[in-house]
């Protein structure tokens, strides 16, 4: 992904935050993200995120691996080596519901948050810009895209008069690669600024 | 602004005048500062302890499970025993970390993260005793359902003792992601705040790149609430199933219906002693009064005194189904084995009892639950009355069975095995000291979630919006 210029508005309050989202929504800026120290409810409507659908990955992961249970037991006991335990069925269902429900949570919960760290690009040397180092702490950061029309300082004004703290103009990968956090990297591969 | 409204009765939960800067301070505080020398006493103390474990187990994998005082009669002693004690105490994590997460109670942000934690290293150290139980500890992999070159010789599913297998190494799993994907952002919050490059490249790591983005908020708010969903009714499946190592069988004592619920209740009754233990000494090590407040010890001690109640009603349910079975092996395990106090084993019932059911009974008092020296008292007390119930049921049960010929002699432990019991002490507070002192122990971002809502600084304003006329409250704050 090419390099890109945003503008970067910090508010110190989700008072603040909320009323800014919606109307640098309204003056049809596009707003590349927000960084939160928690989680905001009702920001992600507030910005026209869609809901999202991991908790369906985890329902079809969870179905997995009941059958994933039901059939290689089942299977074992059955074809592959029928154990006479007593002269009982082979086929005993009640029996296997315990291990059925363990492997379906544990192939729910092992898949989803695979799916979230992929989805979220999370792992261990990943590394992503940071437009403030404060966004874990206390800031609520709006990050605003800009194109070749965008007036600069309009916006920041703009930013400003909507209740931010700090402004800033910031060029950045907004995609993530491998460095460690120890050392000042970049993506290796050096794009050009956008515009 | 805030879409949850709290009652001005409710105590806060997080106390003082805090930003949100404030609470990242204070929590992130004992992992940028040096440790102090309390801490390095309690740490070396548990490597010891640990370190003794480590030889017990090596007398034991070496010489054979001689080394330990079971015999024909009495297979499962501390071993089992101490198994069942660490998982029971695991259990209050989850029950902090999901149940309490979906039935929305607020207090649970102070200490889940800590309470997470306890679960996790009290696995680890349940999981030691049956795997070393086997004798031959290399071929524990044989528990494992693979395609091998034995036949393929499969495990038997129809068998609880393999029910736990899964059940356990399950929860291990479930609990450890659990809890990781909810210090992702704590971690990022230490990382961005790192002065040391050490500190920034290890907290690079375990944060995962984490950066804060509304859109993974989302996901991370998600994937929480179905790892709680998932996790609720695993932890209740968890001590069900260890309870059926028991029920399933045909020994008097043990194969009683009522055992899933009775030690699901027992289980949550020692993990939350065990949680009050740790964090009265949490809060007061790292200064943590504000965000693990009275309060919170109140409501724990609550769950204490529910649990202990629902634990007696089950003994006392057990010795009339004794008497009223009318079955005579029955009748002799619990009236004589067990209920008579002259009997062997009689004084590990009634210890059992005077730990578990009557001193609990002494937090139906307001001013007791909100005393700190007898909530940590107590929370001692609890945890070793859990685990007298566990020697009860095991030991009470096997020393005498059908056959009087086999009738054990007096059962009492090997150096060995206490060695053993000991070494999973010193494993869990070597881990929890660890965790301590370099993660967050409290869930930054949560608390930082709560705290307009139920922050004392913040109780105010919810006064002057409770005294507000309807009308000018829907200009003020709706929208």
């Amino acid at each position: 992904m090419a390099k890109k210029k945003f503008v970067v508005g910090c508010f110190d309050t989700e008072d603040t935050l909320f009323p800014a989202v919606k109307k640098v929504r309204m003056a049809g800026y596009k707003i590349h993200d927000v960084y939160t120290p928690f989680p905001v409810h009702g920001l992600d409507h507030a910005m026209g995120l869609r809901e999202t659908s991991l908790h369906t990955a985890g329902f079809i992961y969870g179905i997995t691996g009941t059958t994933t249970a039901v059939s290689c037991i089942s299977w074992i006991f059955t074809k592959d080596w029928p154990l006479n335990i007593g002269g009982k069925p082979h086929f005993a269902l009640p029996a296997w519901i315990p291990i059925c429900f363990e492997l379906t949570v544990l192939f729910a919960a092992v898949g989803m948050v695979l799916t979230f760290c992929y989805l979220c690009q999370l792992a261990p040397f990943v590394k992503k810009h940071h437009f403030h180092a404060r966004a874990t702490d206390d800031l609520f950061v709006m990050v605003i895209e800009t194109t070749d029309k965008t007036n600069v300082d309009d916006l920041k004004a703009f930013l400003a008069n909507s209740g931010a703290v700090e402004t800033d103009v910031q060029v950045a990968e907004p995609g993530w690669w491998l460095g460690r956090y120890d050392r000042e990297q970049e993506l290796i591969r050096e794009t050009a600024v956008a515009h | 602004m805030h879409l949850k409204y709290e009652s001005q009765l409710r105590e806060p939960l997080v106390d003082g005048n805090k930003t949100y800067h404030q609470v990242t301070e204070d929590i992130v505080r004992p992992i940028e500062a040096k440790p102090t020398k309390l801490w390095y006493v309690g740490f070396y103390t548990a490597v010891a302890l640990l370190l003794f474990g480590v030889y017990s187990v090596y007398r034991e994998v070496t010489y054979g499970i001689g080394q330990w005082n079971l015999n024909k009669t009495i297979g499962w002693g501390w071993d089992i025993t101490n198994f069942v004690w660490w998982v029971g105490i695991g259990h209050a994590g989850t029950l902090i970390s999901a149940i309490l997460l979906l039935f929305r109670q607020g207090w649970r942000t102070g200490v889940n993260r800590a309470a997470e934690a306890m679960t996790i290293f009290a696995v680890m150290c349940a999981g030691q005793f049956p795997i070393f139980h086997m004798g031959r500890v290399w071929m524990a992999f044989f528990v494992l359902p693979y395609p091998n070159s034995r036949g393929p010789l499969w495990v038997n599913f129809n068998s609880p003792l393999l029910w736990d297998v899964f059940a356990i190494s399950t929860y291990f799993t479930v609990s450890l992601l659990f809890w990781y994907s909810g210090l992702i952002p704590d971690f990022a919050t230490v990382r961005d705040r790192a002065k040391t490059k050490l500190r920034k490249l290890l907290y690079g790591m375990a944060a995962f790149g984490w950066t804060g983005s509304t859109k993974h908020w989302q996901r991370h708010e998600s994937l929480s609430l179905v790892l709680a969903g998932l996790s609720t009714p695993l932890v209740l499946s968890v001590h069900t199933i260890v309870s059926f190592d028991f029920a399933t069988s045909v020994i008097p004592g043990w194969h009683t219906t009522i055992f899933p619920p009775y030690f699901v209740a027992g289980a949550i009754f020692s993990g939350f002693a065990m949680v009050q233990t740790l964090m009265l000494m949490v809060r007061k090590v790292f200064n943590l009064q504000d965000y693990i407040t009275i309060g919170h010890i109140e409501a724990m001690n609550k769950v204490i005194v529910l649990t202990g109640s629902i634990v007696g009603v089950a003994y006392i349910t057990e010795l009339f189904m004794g008497w009223y079975s009318q079955n005579k092996y029955e009748a002799y395990t619990f009236m004589y084995s067990r209920a008579y106090l002259f009997s062997p084993y009689g004084w590990s019932y009634w210890g059992m009892m005077a730990c578990n059911v009557i001193s609990p009974q002494i937090f139906w008092f307001r001013k007791m639950r909100r005393n700190l020296f007898v909530t940590f008292f107590m929370s001692i007390i609890v945890n070793i009355g859990m685990w007298f119930e566990r020697f009860v049921i095991i030991v009470t049960s096997l020393y005498r069975d059908y056959l009087p010929s086999s009738w054990s002699v007096y059962y009492s432990p090997t150096i060995w095995e206490i060695g053993f019991y000991a070494g999973t002490f010193g494993l869990f507070f070597t881990c929890f000291f660890l965790f301590a002192k370099y993660f967050p122990v409290i869930a930054i971002a949560e608390i930082k979630y709560v705290l307009k809502t139920t922050g004392e600084s913040y109780k105010g304003d919810m006064a002057k919006q409770e005294d507000m006329k309807v009308d000018e409250f829907a200009h003020e704050y709706a929208h």
